[in-house]
C-alpha cells in the first residue's frame, strides 16, 4: 500500500493536476476568443496594476475593511503553497526519486506553519457558518473543498507528531494530499490558475476602457 | 433563517409572462443563450468564485436591508445563475419571475461589487446574463419594456415624435435668445466640432436642460450642433432589460447620425446610464473596441470649458453642496476627480461624499431599475438606505448629480428619508454662476 500511494498514485496526482491545469488553461484561451470583447481589452499594464493592488495585503479597500480574512487569507495561501514544495519530507523523497533537490525549511517553521493552514481552514469553517451572508451562499461542496484543502495538512502535522500508527498516517496523508491535487483542476480551487486571469481582465477593463480603478 | 419575506409586487410584465411559459420553453432559450452567448467570463467566473461572500459590502442593497444576505452580489447570482445552471434551464416560471425581480430590480448593474470580488469578478455581468435570459422568454417588467418598445420604434426612450421633437427645439431656442442673444439650437449643420446629444426625457419632461444648454454654447461659442432626425437620443434602456439587438441598433443609429453630419466629436448630456451605453456597453456588442467617432460626456466637456476659460465665473455659488457621483461615469470612466474638479470651480462650500469617487454608493435608480416604474419604488428606496445616511452626513443643501437616472433616484430618497435637501444638473448651478459677457445680455 505504501509503496503504491508514495509512487504511483502520486504520479497519477501530479499528473491529473498538471494535465487538468492545461486542458483549463486551454479551455480558458478557446473560449476567450468566443468572448469577443476579452483580447481586445487586455492590457499588461493594467492587469499588472491590477494584480499588484490584490497580492499585497491592504492594498484594496475590501482588504482594509476585512482585515481579518485579509491577514488568514494571505498567510492561508502563502503556507499552502510554500509548504508542501519546501518540507523537508517532500524534497527527500524527490531527492530519492529523481536526485533533484532543492533548499528546505526547518522543522520549525513547517510545523508553524502547518499549524496556520489548520487554524486558518477552521476560520473559514465559523466563516462559513456563521455569516449569514457566506452562509447563504455555501453549498454542501464548500464544506467539502474545505476538508479537501485541510486534510493533507491536519494529517501531515498528525503523522509528523506520531500521534498515531505512522504508517496508517503518513498513507492517509499521502491519499489526501494526491486528492487535493486532483481536484485542483476540476472545482472552484481552480482559483489557483484563474485568479491571476479574472484580475487581469476585470484590471484591464477597468484601466484601459473605464479609466477607473479596481481597488 | 428567519429572512422577511419579500414583498409581492403586482407586475404584469412578469405576471401575464409566467402565465404563459413552461418549463421546457425556459430551458430551451437558458440553454441557447449560454451555449451560443456566454464563453470564458462566465465559465471562469462560474468556477472561481469560492462563495466567500466578499462582495457583499459593497452593495448597497445587502447594506440597506441590514445585511439580508439575499441582497448580496453573490446571494442574487445564487438565488438565480446558480440554481438555472444547476437545474440545466429547467425552472418554472414562478422562479424566472424572481430572477427577473432580482436581476431587473434589486440590482443596478452598478459594478461596485466587481471592485470588492478578490478575483475581481464582474458580477454585474452576470446578473445582466440573467436579464438576458428574462429579456428573450419577454420576462420584463412592463415599464422598462415599454421604454424599450418606444427605442425599437421611435428610436427614442419617450415616444417622443419628429415634430415634437423639432418643436420642442425650436421652443428652447426662443426661451434661449430671450436670455442670451447669440443663443442657437443649429439642427444638422455639418463639420460642427459638437454633436451634442440628451436622453428623450430632456424634450419630454425637462426642456429647460436643452434652453439652458443653448445659452452655454452661446456664451462658450462653441461651433455645435444637433440632428433633427432619429439618433439625437443617446439613451438606451434596451441594454439593460437585456434586449441587446435593439441596443445595438439604438447605438449605431446615434453614431451614424453624428457620423453623417460629420461632427468632430460627440458630447453627451448630462447622464450616466447613456454614456455606458455609448462607451462601452453598446461597442461591446457591435465588436468595436473604442466607438467610432470621439465621444465625451458633459462633464468631460464642462470641465474643458471651465479650464481654458471659455466659460468664466460670475460669483460662486455659496449654498452647501455635495455630490452624487454617477457609477456609469465614475466607476465607468473614471471622471470622478474631473467631476469634483469642477464642482470646486463653481461652488463655493463643496463637501465631499464618504464613500467617494469610484467607492460611492450608487443612486439606486440606474441599471434600467428606475425604469420598472412605480411598482417597485418602494423597494428601491428601502434598498438605498446608506445613500440617504451618506448624503445626510454631509449636512449639505444641494445634491449635484451629471446623471438624469442619479437625479431622479436621489430625489426619491429624498422624500423617502426626508432629507429636506435638493437635487441640480451641474449645468443648472453653471447658469447660475456663469459670467455673461454684456454684449450677449438682453
Amino acid at each position: 500500500m505504501y509503496q503504491f500511494v508514495s509512487g504511483p498514485l502520486v504520479w497519477i496526482a501530479f499528473a491529473v493536476f498538471v494535465g487538468g491545469m492545461v486542458y483549463q488553461f486551454v479551455t480558458m484561451l478557446r473560449l476567450a476568443q468566443k468572448d469577443k470583447v476579452i483580447y481586445p481589452y487586455m492590457s499588461l499594464k493594467y492587469s499588472l496594476r491590477s494584480l499588484f493592488h490584490w497580492i499585497i495585503p491592504f492594498a484594496s479597500r475590501n482588504m482594509r475593511a476585512r482585515y481579518e480574512v485579509t491577514i488568514v487569507t494571505f498567510i492561508f495561501h502563502i503556507c499552502l503553497v510554500l509548504l508542501p514544495i519546501f518540507l523537508l519530507a517532500h524534497v527527500a523523497m524527490f531527492a530519492f526519486a529523481w536526485g533533484a533537490k532543492w533548499c528546505v525549511m526547518s522543522a520549525g517553521a513547517a510545523n508553524y506553519m502547518t499549524l496556520a493552514v489548520i487554524l486558518a481552514c477552521v476560520f473559514f469553517l465559523l466563516r462559513r457558518v456563521m455569516l449569514p451572508e457566506v452562509q447563504f451562499v455555501t453549498y454542501v461542496s464548500d464544506y467539502v473543498l474545505l476538508a479537501i484543502a485541510f486534510a493533507p495538512f491536519v494529517t501531515g502535522f498528525a503523522a509528523n507528531r506520531q500521534w498515531f500508527d505512522y504508517e496508517t498516517t503518513i498513507i492517509i496523508h499521502m491519499i489526501c494530499g494526491s486528492l487535493m491535487l486532483i481536484v485542483i483542476p476540476f472545482t472552484r480551487l481552480s482559483h489557483m490558475l484563474f485568479f491571476p486571469f479574472t484580475r487581469a481582465y476585470m484590471g484591464s477593463e477597468f484601466g484601459a476602457v473605464r479609466n477607473a480603478r479596481d481597488w | 433563517m428567519g429572512l422577511p419575506a419579500i414583498p409581492i409586487v403586482s407586475d404584469l410584465g412578469l405576471d401575464e409572462t409566467a402565465k404563459a411559459l413552461n418549463t421546457e420553453q425556459i430551458a430551451t432559450v437558458v440553454n441557447r443563450i449560454l451555449d451560443q452567448e456566454t464563453a470564458a467570463r462566465f465559465k471562469v467566473y462560474l468556477n472561481t468564485c469560492v462563495h466567500c461572500g466578499l462582495c457583499s459590502d459593497a452593495c448597497h442593497w445587502f447594506l440597506s436591508n441590514d445585511r439580508d444576505p439575499r441582497f448580496s452580489p453573490v446571494g442574487k447570482v445564487k438565488q438565480t445563475l446558480w440554481e438555472i445552471i444547476r437545474k440545466k434551464g429547467h425552472v418554472s416560471p414562478e422562479f424566472m419571475k424572481d430572477c427577473s425581480r432580482i436581476a431587473h430590480t434589486e440590482c443596478n448593474v452598478c459594478r461596485r461589487c466587481s471592485m470588492y470580488c478578490p478575483f475581481g469578478i464582474d458580477i454585474a455581468y452576470l446578473l445582466l446574463v440573467v436579464r438576458r435570459i428574462c429579456h428573450e422568454l419577454g420576462m420584463v417588467p412592463q415599464f422598462l419594456q415599454d421604454t424599450v418598445n418606444s427605442h425599437s420604434v421611435t428610436m427614442n426612450q419617450m415616444w417622443v415624435k419628429q415634430d415634437e421633437w423639432i418643436d420642442t427645439l425650436q421652443w428652447q431656442e426662443e426661451e434661449a435668445k430671450g436670455e442670451i442673444k447669440t443663443s442657437r439650437i443649429p439642427l444638422d449643420k455639418e463639420g460642427a466640432d459638437v454633436f451634442y446629444s440628451v436622453i428623450a426625457p430632456e424634450p419630454k419632461i425637462l426642456a429647460q436642460l436643452i434652453g439652458n444648454i443653448a445659452q452655454i454654447m452661446a456664451v462658450a461659442k462653441v461651433d455645435w450642433t444637433m440632428p433633427s432626425l432619429d439618433g439625437w437620443d443617446n439613451s438606451n434602456m434596451a441594454m439593460y432589460s437585456g434586449d441587446f439587438e435593439i441596443m445595438g441598433r439604438v447605438e449605431r443609429a446615434h453614431y451614424e447620425s453624428a457620423l453623417k453630419l460629420k461632427s468632430r466629436r460627440i458630447v453627451m448630456g448630462e447622464c450616466g446610464h447613456a454614456f455606458r451605453g455609448a462607451a462601452y456597453d453598446g461597442p461591446k456588442w457591435l465588436g468595436w473596441r473604442e466607438p467610432p467617432i470621439p465621444l465625451i460626456h458633459a462633464v468631460d466637456f464642462y470641465h474643458e470649458l471651465l479650464t481654458t476659460g471659455r466659460i468664466k465665473i460670475a460669483k460662486k455659488f455659496e449654498t452647501p453642496v455635495t455630490v452624487q457621483e454617477p457609477c456609469n461615469i465614475v466607476r465607468g470612466r473614471g471622471l470622478g476627480q474631473k467631476l469634483r474638479e469642477i464642482i470646486s470651480m463653481v461652488c463655493e462650500d463643496f463637501r465631499l461624499p464618504e464613500p467617494g469617487l469610484e467607492h460611492n454608493y450608487c443612486c439606486g435608480a440606474g441599471g434600467g431599475t428606475i425604469n420598472c416604474g412605480p411598482p417597485w419604488k418602494t423597494s428601491r428606496v428601502k434598498g438605498n438606505r446608506v445613500k440617504a445616511e451618506q448624503l445626510a452626513a454631509t449636512k449639505a443643501h444641494i445634491i449635484i448629480t451629471p446623471c438624469h437616472n442619479c437625479h431622479s433616484g436621489i430625489e426619491d430618497i429624498i422624500s423617502g428619508y426626508k432629507l429636506g435637501m435638493h437635487v441640480k444638473f451641474f449645468s443648472e448651478i453653471l447658469m447660475e454662476v456663469m459670467e455673461v459677457p454684456d454684449e450677449l445680455k438682453c
